[in-house]
C-alpha cells in the first residue's frame, strides 16, 4: 500500500529525518512511535505532501508520489488526519464534513459517506448545525477523523489522535480507529505518542528517535522489548 | 429633516461605493493575509473598461448600461487573476512584507500604465443608465444613486450567497481559516485563491463604474483616495471580516458625507485617516472582527 524508502526531510539546516524507510501493507494498521521531536509528525507531512523531501521516494500503491501536491495526493485516497485536528473552526460540522468530501462529484456517494460517519461518531450528527469552534477537542477530533474519511480513502494517516482529549474519549477513539481498520478495510499509518495505546491497536510498529527508525517489529514483540519499555512504556 | 434625509442618501450611496472596494480588500486578505494595494487601481481599470466598452454600447439604456458594467467586471476580474497568478504567486512562500511591497509595485505599475495608454487629463464618464429623478417627498434620488443602490445590493446578496451556500465559497472560507487543512482534504488553495481575486477585482470594477456614473471625470489616479478610504472601511468593519467590509463601507460614507456638509468640510478627506487611527487605538481587530483565539 504505502512504502517509504530512505525519506530525507530538512527544514532549513536542521536534518528532521535522516533516510527513513517503512511499510504499510494493504488492510494493516502501522504505527510510528518515539517521544517529541523524533521526526513522527514530519514523516507523515512529507508522505501526504505538506513538506518538500530533499531524497528519499514514497510509494502509494506502486506509484511515486514523492512530492506530489498534498491536494493531489487526497485524489489517489490518501488521507491526512493531522496534529491539533486542524478543523475549519468558522465552518459548521456539516459544512467541515462536505469539505471532506471536496473532490467527489456524486451526491449518493457523499450521502453513503456522511451516513457512514454518523455510524461511527453519532456524535457529529447531533452536533450538524454548530460551529466547529465550539465543539470540545474529542469532538473535533471526531470530526477532523469524520472529514477524512468523507473522501471514501483506501489509506488514513492519523496523527497523534489522543492529544488533549478526556482519557474517556482517548478509549473510544481508538476502538473507532480499529473499527474503521475492519470495516472498511482502510489501511492506517497511526503516530501516537501514547505508545502503549498505539502499540495495543496495532500490528506492526516503528520506533523513530531523531529522524532514524532505530527499531521495527510486530507490535506485540516491541512491547516486550526492554528498550522500548525503559524508554516508552513507562518502564517496568 | 428633509436635509439630514437627502445627506443620509449621499452618503450611503458613497459609502455603498466604499463597501465594493473593501469586499476586495478584505477577501483577499482572508485567504492570503495580505493587503492587496494594487486593488484600488483595479477600481480605476474597472472606470476605463466602462468607459470604452460605452463606446459600443446605447447609453442611457438599462440594457446597455448593465452590458457595460458586466463587461468591466468580467474585464477586471480576469486582471486580477492574472496579478495574482504573475505577481504574488511566485512569492508565496516567501515573507509577506515581499508581496506588500510587490503589490505597491503593481499599483504604480497599473497608475502609470494607465497614464500612457488612456493619457494623464481625465476623461468624461458617459451617462449609462436612462436619466431620471425619484422624489420621495422632498428627498431627491438620482438615478445614479438608484443605480448605486441596486447594483450594491444585489452583489452583496449574490457575495453572501457564494461565500455561504456554494461549495466554492465555502471552501474560501476553509481556506482563510486553514489552508494546510484545506490542502489536505484536496481543495487547490491556488484555484481558491485565483477564485477570490476574480470575485473581489469583479466588485472593484463595479465600484469603479458606479463611482465615476456619480463624479463624472475619469482619471488614471481616480483610484488612490476612494482606494486607501475603502481599505479604512475594511480595517473599521473588521479586516477579513466579509459583513464588516460593507459596515465599514457605508459607515464611512455616511460620516464623510455629514462631515462634508458640516462647516468642517474643508477636513473631509482626513476624517477616514483619522477614524482608521481611533479604530486601531480602541478596537483594532474592527467593529465586526474578533480577537482571534485558537482553541488547544
Amino acid at each position: 500500500m504505502l512504502e517509504i524508502k530512505n525519506l530525507t526531510v530538512n527544514y532549513g539546516a536542521i536534518c528532521a529525518l535522516r533516510g527513513v524507510s517503512l511499510e504499510v501493507k494493504q488492510g494493516d494498521i502501522v504505527t510510528l512511535i518515539g517521544a517529541n521531536g523524533a521526526g513522527k509528525t514530519t514523516t507523515l507531512r512529507a508522505v501526504s505532501g505538506l513538506l518538500k523531501a530533499q531524497s528519499g521516494e514514497v510509494l502509494y500503491q506502486g506509484r511515486n508520489i514523492t512530492n506530489l501536491p498534498a491536494h493531489q495526493i487526497v485524489k489517489l485516497g490518501m488521507s491526512h488526519v493531522p496534529e491539533g485536528r486542524m478543523v475549519f473552526a468558522n465552518l459548521t460540522v456539516l459544512e467541515n464534513l462536505m469539505m471532506g468530501a471536496y473532490l467527489q462529484k456524486d451526491k449518493t456517494v457523499i450521502q453513503q459517506e456522511m451516513d457512514y460517519v454518523f455510524g461511527i461518531f453519532p456524535r457529529l450528527k447531533e452536533r450538524l448545525k454548530q460551529v466547529a469552534g465550539t465543539l470540545s477537542g474529542g469532538e473535533q477530533q471526531m470530526l477532523a477523523i469524520g472529514r477524512a474519511l468523507m473522501s471514501k480513502p483506501k489509506f488514513l494517516m492519523l496523527d497523534e489522535p489522543s492529544l488533549g482529549i478526556a482519557p474517556l474519549l482517548v478509549k473510544t477513539i481508538f476502538e473507532k480507529i480499529v473499527e474503521i481498520n475492519q470495516q472498511q478495510g482502510i489501511s492506517i499509518l497511526l503516530v501516537e505518542q501514547n505508545a502503549n495505546l498505539a502499540l495495543e491497536i496495532s500490528r506492526y510498529g516503528y520506533v523513530l528517535e531523531t529522524g532514524r527508525i532505530i527499531l521495527q517489529d510486530e507490535c506485540a514483540a516491541l512491547r516486550q522489548n526492554p528498550q522500548v519499555k525503559s524508554a516508552y512504556l513507562g518502564g517496568m | 429633516m428633509t436635509e439630514f434625509l437627502q445627506q443620509l442618501i449621499n452618503g450611503l450611496s458613497l459609502g455603498a461605493i466604499y463597501a465594493l472596494i473593501a469586499l476586495g480588500y478584505t477577501m483577499v486578505y482572508g485567504v492570503l493575509r495580505f493587503i492587496n494595494f494594487a486593488h484600488s487601481d483595479i477600481f480605476m481599470i474597472g472606470a476605463f473598461a466602462g468607459y470604452y466598452l460605452s463606446k459600443h454600447f446605447p447609453r442611457e439604456s438599462m440594457g446597455g448600461g448593465l452590458i457595460v458594467l458586466a463587461g468591466a467586471m468580467i474585464i477586471c476580474a480576469l486582471l486580477g487573476i492574472i496579478i495574482e497568478r504573475l505577481a504574488y504567486r511566485p512569492l508565496r512562500d516567501r515573507s509577506k512584507l515581499n508581496v506588500l511591497i510587490t503589490a505597491i509595485g503593481m499599483s504604480l505599475l497599473l497608475e502609470n500604465a494607465g497614464q500612457f495608454f488612456f493619457g494623464a487629463n481625465p476623461k468624461a464618464f458617459p451617462v449609462l443608465f436612462p436619466v431620471m429623478t425619484i422624489k420621495l417627498g422632498a428627498v431627491v434620488l438620482s438615478s445614479n444613486q438608484m443605480a448605486v443602490f441596486i447594483v450594491t445590493i444585489v452583489v452583496l446578496v449574490g457575495l453572501r450567497f457564494i461565500v455561504m451556500r456554494t461549495k466554492i465559497g465555502t471552501a474560501m472560507r476553509a481556506v482563510s481559516f486553514n489552508p494546510v487543512a484545506a490542502s489536505l482534504v484536496g481543495i487547490n488553495n491556488d484555484i481558491v485563491i485565483s477564485f477570490t481575486f476574480g470575485l473581489g477585482s469583479a466588485l472593484a470594477a463595479a465600484g469603479g463604474i458606479l463611482y465615476s456614473l456619480n463624479y463624472q471625470a475619469i482619471d488614471p489616479l481616480m483610484g488612490i483616495l476612494p482606494g486607501m478610504k475603502a481599505f479604512v472601511a475594511a480595517v473599521l468593519g473588521g479586516i477579513g471580516n466579509i459583513p464588516g467590509a460593507a459596515l465599514g463601507g457605508l459607515l464611512l460614507g455616511v460620516i464623510e458625507t455629514f462631515f462634508n456638509g458640516s462647516r468642517w468640510s474643508t477636513y473631509t478627506d482626513a476624517i477616514a485617516f483619522t477614524l482608521l487611527i481611533l479604530i486601531l487605538l480602541f478596537r483594532p481587530a474592527g467593529l465586526l472582527g474578533k480577537a482571534q483565539v485558537e482553541k488547544v
